[in-house]
């Protein structure tokens, strides 16, 4: 989807500040919400996937105003809510200091799935290092990992990776569709025009599908 | 959180919410808050940026290992112990005289959890995250790593499964230095690209 989260090339978010001895968490609620999404991730029905399309689905001035672990927060509860561990109004019910009664039924857990992503394929790839590709011009409603930025340019293939599950279909529940992926190299020039930085390029990780031989 | 300020500000209300939340996993069975504690621990004392470091030392005093390392960095990096989620799949690239690697997640915020533990507030940053790609000269130059245009600059954006750890050029005057001196020397920011590891 064409959201805030894909920040990539965009202006106006000032200059880089760095803190000094910064600590792991600022704050324990940092801390806790980061262990409970890591946890109710990893061991129940639910994929890095579609964690990333729920955050990539909060309000887009929410997704700023939040900050990091506040869109934890709130994707940890959106996801809670759609698989049916959490009621719609517990959460708040329980701030207002009401006594709910209890939420659906938890459903089952399922087994922990596979932690990685990378799976082995029958087809062989359809790209070789140092052949030239063009990105599809993909405007997806749904996640995606092919950035704004890199849509319709052309780039030459550096690293042909293995296959992993593909995350547009995976974060939707429409299976795994595993792809090949490819390290793409895209000059500075190919992407930002007149405004690139001399000798500079970006190595984007591309999926099977995200690409077209260029002739 | 303003996109210069990598700082979370002060949530009260968020932090009720998260008790809040945990209270009621916890009911439902859903959550053990030990689980939970010994995750944070883990991230607050031993997956952090001294493991890359170990690696970086190691490369930089073991050309096999080096070898290894930059044809295989998911193994090599194993070999030392350090494996497990966002480092099921780990390219480690070299930096030299001609080339300089930065790595950026423009989408998320993707990093190499088992070699540097989670990501500094700045990482994560919307100013980081869509210059970087950009202008990572501009972006470089102000968080104080100047490179001349002889120097090619490569931006590795983490957009899928792979991580990637930039290897740094071995201080000069380092060469009387032991693997675990070496391993001192090497910062996390150095491990991203954004600083030349110290000198000796």
């Amino acid at each position: 989807m064409n959201g805030i989260h894909d920040m990539g090339g965009m202006d106006g978010f000032g200059a880089v500040v760095v803190e000094e001895n910064e600590p792991v968490f600022h704050e324990r609620w940092e801390a806790r919400v980061f262990g409970m999404r890591l946890l109710a991730l990893v061991s129940r029905p639910a994929n890095i996937d579609a964690g990333r399309h729920a955050i990539e689905r909060i309000d887009p001035v929410d997704y700023l105003g939040l900050g990091y672990y506040g869109r934890w927060l709130r994707a940890l509860e959106m996801q809670l809510v759609e698989l049916g561990f959490l009621a719609q109004d517990e959460l708040d019910a329980r701030l207002a200091g009401r006594r709910v009664e209890s939420g659906p039924p938890p459903p089952t857990p399922s087994e922990p799935g596979n932690p990685s992503a990378q799976r082995e394929i029958e087809s062989a790839p359809a790209f070789a290092t140092g052949q030239r590709v063009r990105t599809r011009n993909l405007q997806p409603r749904g996640h995606t990992r092919l950035p704004a930025y890199a849509r319709a340019r052309r780039g030459v293939v550096a690293i042909v990776q293995p296959a992993f599950v593909l995350p547009d279909t995976h974060a939707h529940g429409l299976g795994e569709q595993p792809e090949y992926v490819y390290s793409v190299r895209f000059e500075g020039r190919e992407l930002w025009g007149e405004r690139a930085e001399p000798a500079t390029c970006v190595h984007l990780d591309l999926f099977e599908s995200y690409l077209e031989a260029e002739g | 959180m303003g996109g210069g300020d990598p700082r979370e500000t002060s949530r009260p209300d968020l932090a009720l919410r998260v008790e809040a939340l945990e209270a009621i996993l916890q009911e439902k069975g859903l959550i053990d808050p030990q689980a939970v504690d010994g995750l944070i621990r883990a991230f607050e004392q031993d997956i952090g940026p001294m493991n890359g470091a170990r690696v970086v030392a190691r490369a930089w005093v073991d050309p096999d290992y080096k070898r290894r390392l930059l044809s295989d960095g998911t193994a090599a990096i194993v070999e030392l112990g350090f494996g497990g989620p966002q480092g099921e799949r780990m390219i480690v690239v070299e930096n030299t005289p001609q080339v300089h690697n930065v790595v950026v997640c423009t989408l998320c915020s993707c990093y190499p959890w088992p070699v540097l533990g989670l990501p500094p507030a700045w990482y994560k940053s919307p100013a980081y995250r869509s210059r970087v790609v950009r202008e990572p000269r501009a972006v470089l130059a102000e968080m104080g790593l100047e490179l001349s245009e002889d120097v090619e600059i490569r931006v590795w954006d983490s957009s899928a499964e792979v991580r990637y750890l930039v290897l740094p050029e071995r201080p000069p005057g380092s060469k009387s230095l032991g693997e675990d001196e070496l391993a001192a020397r090497v910062t996390r920011d150095a491990m991203i690209g954004v600083a030349k590891a110290g000198d000796a």
